[in-house]
């Protein structure tokens, strides 16, 4: 009796870990499929690839540089305005507002994050990209002469981008600090109250312990801001540059993917292109990675299982 | 100024500042909503779910090939994911701490990771490119690969609220792990499961990038898996791209569904998720 027990389980085990295996299988997969097909250009053009401007298919001719530095740029320039939104909201829902608002607030920055990619994309091309030409065109002259503000003032470029990927990116932050900023045990507070600090200073402690955990929830927003592929093909203009101007048309690396990749005929350019996203697929995952470990370290010295799930909640 | 008053003050402007950035938020909330759904009620009708697209320059017309579309997508993907995504979380859930389920953790943590866009490349590359052919099949694909890490860690977190005595009552009784689990302890869950699904439904309902080159698109009706399909959502995305004013309400008519449809799905899905940890935690 005993016996057939032991193996039965070792069944469910084996069974119920194939399914497992699979999900291993599909990652490993996914790294070997995009290096064996950008193989033809990581030979052709080695590292060159990374730092040649011109990107003319026809010719040939493939530098990925503006790509690169379009969705570095981008998603920078959304973290910027991000972040500090994202903490102050994860600060105003888990220290601040009343108990009763604190769920529908949750909910609704949730939402946030629900409304589809595409959707932000129809948004932004009829109502945010007139509005950003509007602010541009609006723009004094001798603004207008910072390397930064310079180009035409036609509305699709970066600074469009940056701001749909910062409404993009904000609930995931937010939602990850919070439940960071939960798992910090009350003594914290109680500690700096005790010694008569004002709210600010003691949630400046509470900050503080968190820190770790809060540098992951912004990491993890950083990774969500690269890979996003449809609002920004849609209001960046895509057009390779390596600019610095917020104004200027650009492109990012998902966004070349989503216009060229079902049209690539020629195997050098499909190749080219899977080295792209072989590329985002590497940085995103690193990105990743060192979010869940800060996140994980935080939660491991709290030892709060509310981390544990936001660790989830970040996953899911 | 004392010390003291700036302090307070200096208190008093960071609440506000924090108070400033809920609104922040809830700006562009409101502004995305409202414009859905007043631009999408004016141009949404009957026709829009029963009538093909209409030849440029001609009014009219609707989506019906691309909503079938996006059905067959979703539910092709759900019967590719479900089984992967729920065992490998009772995988996770009646093995934790070991180093294999750690490892599938990891697998499904990065896996979500991974950029939608970056999903299509890599199905393109094995159902695409081996049989020259872009189908519904490969759309399905990218999208059940996207859904099974969101199944596999709902599942596993919720297995892992059923209450130990359960577990244990069925071990006494005599029952094998797999009997446990299949008995008591996956029943007991179902409802959070079938959650999962819904919540991993109303993500992927909603995804373009991955189906841009692997389902593309369809100009008509197609119900077979090996041909490209069309799905609302690539097919707002390409109305939104035309010049044609038409074009442009139809897309914002698509938009207005997809929204409803993913709102609905989360909404579904966290009031589920409330209760089932309510009921759970007494």
């Amino acid at each position: 009796m005993p016996q057939t027990r032991t193996s039965g389980d070792l069944g469910f085990r084996i069974g119920t870990g194939l399914f497992g295996f699979v999900v291993i299988a599909i990652v490993g997969m996914i790294a070997f499929e995009l290096t064996r097909q950008s193989l033809p250009t990581i030979q052709k053009f080695g590292l060159n690839f990374w730092r040649t401007q011109t990107w003319d298919p026809i010719a040939g001719q493939f530098g990925a540089l503006p790509f690169i530095w379009g969705t570095l740029y981008s998603s920078i320039l959304a973290l910027a305005i991000a972040a500090p939104i994202a903490l102050g909201i994860a600060v105003f829902i888990a220290e601040l507002c009343p108990a009763r608002i604190q769920r529908p607030l949750v909910f609704l920055t949730e939402l946030l994050a629900a409304i589809p990619s595409i959707v932000y994309g129809l948004w932004g091309v009829f109502v945010l990209v007139p509005a950003v030409r509007a602010l541009e065109t609006s723009m004094p002259e001798v603004l207008r002469r910072l390397p930064i503000f310079s180009g035409p003032a036609r509305g699709v470029g970066m600074l469009s981008a940056a701001l749909i990927l910062a409404i993009m990116v904000v609930p995931f932050t937010s939602s990850v600090a919070r439940e960071v900023l939960k798992s910090v045990p009350n003594t914290q507070r109680e500690g700096a109250y005790a010694l008569g600090a004002t709210r600010l200073e003691a949630i400046r402690a509470a900050l503080f312990y968190a820190r770790t955990g809060i540098l992951g929830a912004v990491m993890l927003g950083f990774g969500r801001a690269l890979g996003e592929t449809m609002a920004v093909t849609m209001v960046i203009g895509n057009d390779p540059n390596v600019t610095a101007s917020l104004f200027a048309p650009q492109y990012t690396m998902a966004a070349v993917l989503a216009n060229e990749f079902s049209e690539a005929a020629d195997p050098l350019h499909l190749s080219a292109l899977v080295e792209i996203g072989l590329v985002l697929f590497t940085i995103t995952l690193i990105v990743n990675l060192l979010s869940r470990l800060l996140i994980w370290s935080m939660a491991r010295s709290a030892r709060g299982p509310a981390v544990a799930t936001a660790t989830q909640a970040a996953a899911a | 100024m004392s010390r003291t008053t700036r302090r307070k003050m200096l208190s008093s402007a960071f609440v506000g500042f924090c108070a400033l950035s809920v609104l922040l938020a809830l700006v562009p909330l409101a502004l995305v909503l409202f414009f859905v759904i007043s631009q999408g009620i004016r141009a949404i009708n009957l026709d829009f779910f029963t009538q093909m697209p209409k030849p440029v320059g001609e009014p009219g017309g609707g989506m019906a090939n691309a909503i079938v579309g996006t059905l067959i997508l979703a539910g092709l993907g759900s019967l590719l994911a479900v089984p992967i995504g729920v065992v490998s979380g009772i995988y996770m859930a009646e093995y934790a701490g070991t180093r294999i389920a750690s490892l599938i953790r990891f697998a499904a943590d990065t896996l979500n990771g991974v950029p939608s866009i970056v999903i299509g490349v890599f199905v393109y590359g094995i159902a695409v490119l081996p049989f020259k052919q872009f189908s519904a099949m490969a759309g399905a694909i990218a999208l059940g690969v996207m859904m099974i890490p969101i199944i596999a860690r709902t599942t596993e977190e919720l297995l892992l609220l059923v209450p130990l005595t359960m577990r244990e009552g069925a071990l006494a009784l005599g029952a094998t792990r797999a009997r446990a689990v299949f008995t008591v302890v996956l029943p007991a869950t179902l409802p959070g499961i079938i959650t999962g699904v819904v919540l991993a439904l109303a993500r992927i309902a909603g995804e373009t990038a991955p189906l841009l080159f692997t389902a593309l698109n369809n100009r008509f009706f197609s119900t077979s898996l090996r041909q490209p399909i069309s799905s609302l959502t690539v097919q707002v995305y390409n109305y939104a791209q035309s010049p044609y004013d038409d074009w442009h309400r139809q897309a914002w008519a698509g938009a207005l569904v997809l929204v409803t449809i993913v709102l609905l799905c989360s909404l579904m899905a966290r009031l589920a998720t409330y209760r089932l940890e309510s009921m759970h935690r007494q």
